[in-house]
């Protein structure tokens, strides 16, 4: 068509939304914006089937749950763990900032990146003294 | 001008109608889960390394199977709630999406049955 002759540009605006890629600088608050919900989809999928396995397995009884809580102690599924542990500490924390969002508060831009390296230590040192405790070295 | 009735205006629903009803789900589940993740970290930590039977002991107690039955509902309804907006924001194929919405649907409703049932089995066990 010929508008689209005359407006070769037309295809590369960008789609919302477009926070992440080259239009906008990343920021801290951007970058915490789409971890969220990469926490959100990893939990959604990986941790939800997880509890619902372990769950199921305790089930079944004694030999079927020893068997299948056998794979969660190789390298793999203490990485999977691992994993699932600090999303879940970042989702529950950065969740928490977003309710308080919700409510009108902690907007500004100071108060913001402020939160924001709250909810980076605060799932962090959590996550580190999880392990520590699952792992029986406190 | 304003195009809109004012009882639309009112109601305060827009295009769709379900907009709002999905953001009070989201928060809404967000604040019962912060109780039962916390609930849900206690016993991971633990119980998650102990034998069976102390597991079982645990879920036999009933206020323990209402909170894991409670997680269970809680935390699928939430994921899937997330799960459709992140499709809906990032796949642009109609008939993709169309899918995928439905497959969260379908896993979070397999997903609710075989956990709810699992919790009931363990305590009855």
């Amino acid at each position: 068509m010929a508008t689209e002759k005359n407006t070769p540009e037309r295809h590369q605006r960008p789609i919302s939304p477009f926070m992440i890629g080259p239009y906008y600088k990343p920021q801290l608050s951007s970058i915490l914006s789409i971890a969220h919900r990469a926490s959100g989809v990893f939990l959604s999928v990986f941790g939800s089937a997880l509890l619902i396995y372990w769950l199921f397995a305790l089930s079944q009884g004694a030999a079927a749950y020893q068997a299948a809580m056998l794979w969660l102690v190789s390298i793999p599924g203490m990485l999977l763990l691992a994993a699932l542990c600090f999303a879940i500490y970042y989702h529950f924390f950065n969740g928490l900032r977003h309710l308080i969002w919700d409510t009108g508060r902690m907007m500004k831009i100071e108060q913001a990146n402020r939160s924001a390296i709250f909810v980076l230590s605060g799932s962090f040192i959590a996550s580190v003294l999880t392990i520590a405790i699952v792992g029986g070295w406190l | 001008m304003k195009m809109r009735h004012p009882l639309a205006h009112a109601r305060g629903l827009g295009s769709a109608k379900s907009g709002t009803s999905h953001w009070w789900g989201q928060r809404v589940t967000a604040l019962l889960l912060i109780p039962l993740v916390i609930w849900m970290l206690y016993v991971v930590i633990v119980y998650a390394g102990q034998p069976f039977q102390v597991i079982q002991d645990f879920f036999s107690q009933t206020i323990n199977s209402i909170l894991a039955i409670l997680l269970v509902l809680t935390m699928l309804r939430h994921a899937q709630l997330g799960m459709q907006v992140v499709i809906e924001d990032y796949v642009h194929s109609q008939p993709l999406e169309t899918i995928l919405q439905l497959l969260v649907k379908l896993f979070a409703f397999a997903g609710a049955v075989t956990g709810v049932l699992a919790v009931i089995r363990l305590a009855l066990q």
